[in-house]
């Protein structure tokens, strides 16, 4: 009860940074950790060219919603639907190019329409109805499901044309080839060059931003934190971009993935917009008499969501090459796991696009990984389900011994 | 009446980095009421969980003499089955279950796990009738008024064979009528010869109930005040509080006033829930630029209502009526609308609807007006640190940075970011509505300095206060409202706490 109100301008010792900032650190640190025993208990298979590129294809879309699904819960909701979202865009995409016969280009827009309106038509009962977001997407997600066997007929739909696949199974060209030192080992050149340019863009925003940190009085964190963390993810990136390199190159999904992770991570961070939600999440009455039109916001982050796991549908379809009515069943839990294991609060207004995209990787791996490890499908329920449990303890954990 | 029942000894506590409560010592003797007074963060409501094993022996420092022997409480438990009993200040009733259920939370009258429902029944009706209530045992506690959940608490206590209650600020949320009826029973506990600790802010009801008065600062005890020794006067307990004699409780300000800012002429409006009843009706009133105006009134009276109701009608339905700003008809049927034609309202409960607690001052500052340091929907994160240090500078919030959570802040602090976070709106007329509710002595004189300020700036303030002289100290004129309707309005000369009643007591024997 005693509140310190006193001004204190001691420097928190690296210890304190790190007791304070561990949840961050240490969702970077198990993700390396996990990647390294199952790197080693597949005796090296994980890290190979091929399977970082199945990685890849196999957890965009996860990844992909998890943006979406961040904002909902961060809003202080959560939406079941999003499986059954997939399966029924997947569906209509391919009665669209299959059974018409439409071009691509018409296509993917229509379909990111459709699931817009779908995500729609749950965020007004949510929003404006006030029906708690559980029980409405509770009831969007088994009528989703019911639509998607309606529409098929309760059978499956495909091949696609190849324009469509590209979305899913492409690779950028290289047209960079020219550059290409030794064209014996390395296959495709943009992958190396575009990874270099990204971490050096990466070390300079991060020395730029501790400068105008610095300018302004606001603390850093100490400088052996940000070299370690530079250097871990710089290696982890050029070793990925490397191998990548030997193989096909990008993935055209992996080019879809880092727009929008940087995009989101943007509008969380520093757009008026993420603000509100994170403020929305925090308190939505407060936020409402600020004069912030919450019902509108709330709105618009299920459309989001819709549009989102339409893309989501999009790419597992064009993937599999075939839309079935039983397509991404259970894929909710996914997202939404990776959600909290990034440290997204239950009760909203907490939560960062980061940690969601780690925790979609956290899983990813893990899934990647036992099943090269031959693990049945039901122990890998089993595992997951209690690697949630301990990242959700270790964050109430480190909360209440925070409180003292 | 010299029997000790209770005295702590040498109590020290600490938290993490803070001497919560230092070497403190406190007697209590059997059947009187004891008053425990200081400042918010002097250790008051720390102390009261020492003694009732919320910390747990071995936690502390010092020893807990009770009924003539040492105690060592390990749990709540331990503490009750010895009679003391500790009312929090915030009620710990579940609103849908009925008063019964209430009063036999955890303690049911039941036989190998089935409740006992006559039993049950029977014991409530003995001891809300012990405390005054004719109430059903069935009722849910939602439907009962605060004043009255706080009676249903004491009768929860009596249920428990209480011998010490300790009551934690009972009247914080209690209209003038519900507060006297509670003391009036505290006394009447008394003359049955059991013992009470009472924590309060408000000085003129220690006055009247209490025996001894212990006042506490800083975490240590200052002095015990014999009430029937002395003439105790609210001055001299201020005294001690604070640490020095409080010249004036009100910053001096010389009223420079101009032009009528808001002004609402017959505002109608008619209940949230219950949508055939009228409940605020023609209520009109101005304020000018450069004016304090105060609305009193009991709790009820539509004080809060008529605020809200104006502001976005955030508040009722079927509101019709008119306002103008300098004479101009403004539209306020929004929020955002009502802020743009330059109101602001600060609400009455700051932690649920005036901040949001998980989120720094910084962020807290530019909620209402996030535009104003951003350009195409992207903040600006330079100019908002910036407007989020004026205001921390400009209103002397007491924190380590812009960046510390406003759920750690003290309640004067917090109320400082709320007004912040309106400033930055830059409103012409700013509604206040309770501003120093649950706020020490000494912070409370910071916002009266900040308001006065806003006043010499030429805005329009309209303080709803629940405490009368707060209202006379700081106003330049008062409505009284009652039932829905302004009663009364008073010229600074005019007012007084006797015509303020008196306008109150007039209106009620009219409708």
């Amino acid at each position: 009860m005693v509140a310190d109100t006193s001004t204190h301008t001691t420097k928190p010792s690296i210890g304190d940074y790190l007791r304070n900032n561990i949840r961050e650190y240490g969702l970077l640190v198990a993700l390396v950790i996990i990647m390294l025993f199952f790197q080693f208990v597949t005796s090296g298979v994980l890290f190979r060219p091929v399977n970082i590129t199945n990685l890849v294809l196999q957890n965009s879309f996860i990844v992909i919603m998890a943006l979406g699904m961040l904002l909902i819960i961060v809003a202080g909701h959560i939406d079941l639907s999003v499986g059954s979202i997939v399966a029924f865009v997947g569906a209509i995409s391919a009665i669209m190019l299959v059974k018409w016969g439409l071009p691509a280009i018409v296509v993917v827009p229509a379909c990111l329409v459709v699931g817009g309106i779908m995500g729609a038509a749950q965020g007004y009962w949510v929003a404006y109805q006030k029906i708690p977001s559980f029980i409405v997407t509770l009831a969007g997600m088994l009528v989703f499901r019911g639509m998607t066997y309606v529409v098929l007929g309760g059978r499956p739909i495909g091949p696609f044309p190849k324009d469509f696949q590209i979305l899913s199974t492409g690779f950028v060209p290289d047209f960079l080839y020219f550059l290409n030192p030794s064209p014996e080992i390395i296959k495709n050149m943009v992958a190396l060059v575009a990874v270099l340019a990204l971490v050096g863009y990466a070390i300079y925003a991060g020395i730029r931003n501790r400068r105008i940190n610095e300018q302004h009085g606001t603390e850093n964190e100490p400088f052996v934190f940000f070299a370690v963390q530079m250097a871990v993810i710089g290696v982890v990136a050029l070793f990925i971009g490397f191998q990548l390199s030997t193989y096909r190159g990008l993935p055209n999904v992996l080019i879809v993935m880092g727009v929008l992770i940087a995009a989101y991570t943007f509008v969380t961070t520093r757009s008026t917009i993420g603000r509100r939600v994170y403020a929305m999440g925090g308190n939505e009455k407060a936020t409402k008499l600020s004069g912030i039109n919450t019902e509108r916001l709330t709105f618009y982050a299920f459309v989001n969501m819709g549009v989102l796991a339409a893309l989501a549908g999009m790419i597992i379809t064009a993937r599999l090459n075939s839309a079935t009515p039983k397509a991404g069943v259970g894929f909710e839990l996914d997202v939404i796991a990776a959600c909290f294991i990034g440290g997204a609060s239950a009760s909203g207004g907490v939560g960062k696009i980061t940690g969601a995209v780690i925790g979609a990787f956290i899983m990813g791996v893990m899934n990647n990984g036992m099943s090269i490890m031959g693990i049945g499908i039901d122990y890998q329920q089993l595992i997951k389900g209690l690697v949630l449990l301990a990242a959700v303890f270790f964050d109430v954990y480190n909360k209440n011994k925070g409180k003292g | 009446m010299d029997n000790i029942i209770l005295e702590m000894r040498g109590i020290t506590k600490t938290f993490p980095g803070v001497k919560a409560l230092d070497n403190v010592s406190f007697k209590v003797r059997e059947g009187e009421i004891h008053a425990l007074v200081g400042e918010n963060g002097a250790g008051k409501s720390t102390l009261m969980k020492v003694l009732s094993g919320v910390y747990p022996a071995g936690t502390y420092e010092g020893e807990i003499h009770y009924d003539g022997e040492e105690r060592r409480f390990s749990t709540i438990a331990d503490s009750e089955e010895l009679g003391i009993i500790i009312i929090h200040q915030e009620l710990a009733l579940v609103p849908l279950l009925s008063i019964a259920e209430n009063i036999f939370l955890g303690n049911e009258i039941a036989d190998k796990g089935v409740i006992h429902w006559p039993q049950t029944f029977s014991r409530t009706q003995e001891l809300l009738k012990k405390v005054g209530l004719t109430e059903s045992p069935a009722t849910l506690i939602t439907d009962i008024g605060v004043g009255k959940q706080q009676l249903v608490e004491i009768a929860k206590a009596l249920s428990k064979k209480v011998r010490l209650l300790i009551l934690d600020e009972p009247t914080a949320s209690l209209n003038e009528t519900d507060s006297d009826a509670l003391l009036k029973l505290l006394m009447e506990f008394r003359n049955q010869g059991m013992t009470s600790i009472i924590i309060s802010h408000k000085l003129n009801e220690i006055k009247k109930v209490a025996d001894q008065i212990t006042i506490l600062r800083d975490g240590g005890t200052v002095e015990t005040l014999d009430c029937h020794k002395e003439d105790i006067s609210e001055d001299r307990i201020i005294k001690g509080m604070v640490g020095r004699a409080m010249e004036d409780r009100y910053p001096p300000r010389e009223p420079k006033i101009g032009d009528t800012l808001l002004e609402v002429k017959n505002w109608n409006v008619f209940h949230q829930h219950h949508r055939d009843r009228q409940f605020l009706h023609d209520v009109s009133f101005k304020v000018r630029a450069g004016e304090v105006v105060g609305i009193a009134g009991l709790m009820g009276a539509g004080r809060t209502e008529t605020a809200m109701s104006i502001f976005g009608k955030s508040w009722g339905h079927k509101i019709t009526g008119e306002v103008t700003m300098r004479g101009q008809p403004v539209d306020v049927s929004t929020i955002p609308r009502a802020i743009k034609a330059g109101l602001a309202y600060v609400t009455e409960d700051r932690k649920q609807l005036g901040l949001v607690l998980i989120n720094n001052i910084k962020e807290n500052t530019t909620l209402a007006n996030l535009s104003a340091v951003a350009a195409n929907g992207v903040i600006d994160e330079r100019q908002e640190r910036k407007v989020a240090g004026d205001y921390r500078t400009k209103l002397r919030i007491r924190s380590h940075s812009i960046y510390q959570e406003a759920v750690n802040l003290s309640g004067g602090n917090q109320q400082k970011v709320v007004l912040s976070k309106w400033l930055f709106t830059n409103p012409e007329v700013l509604i206040l509505d309770e501003p120093t509710r649950g706020i020490d002595i000494g912070a409370k004189y910071e916002i009266y300095t900040i308001i006065n300020q806003l006043a010499a700036e030429g805005k329009g303030i309209l303080m709803i206060s629940s405490e009368m002289p707060e209202l006379l100290g700081t106003c330049d004129r008062i409505y009284v409202m009652n039932e829905g309707r302004i009663v009364a309005e008073l010229s600074k000369e005019e007012a007084s706490q006797e015509s303020i009643m008196r306008a109150i007591m007039r209106s009620g024997e009219k409708h």
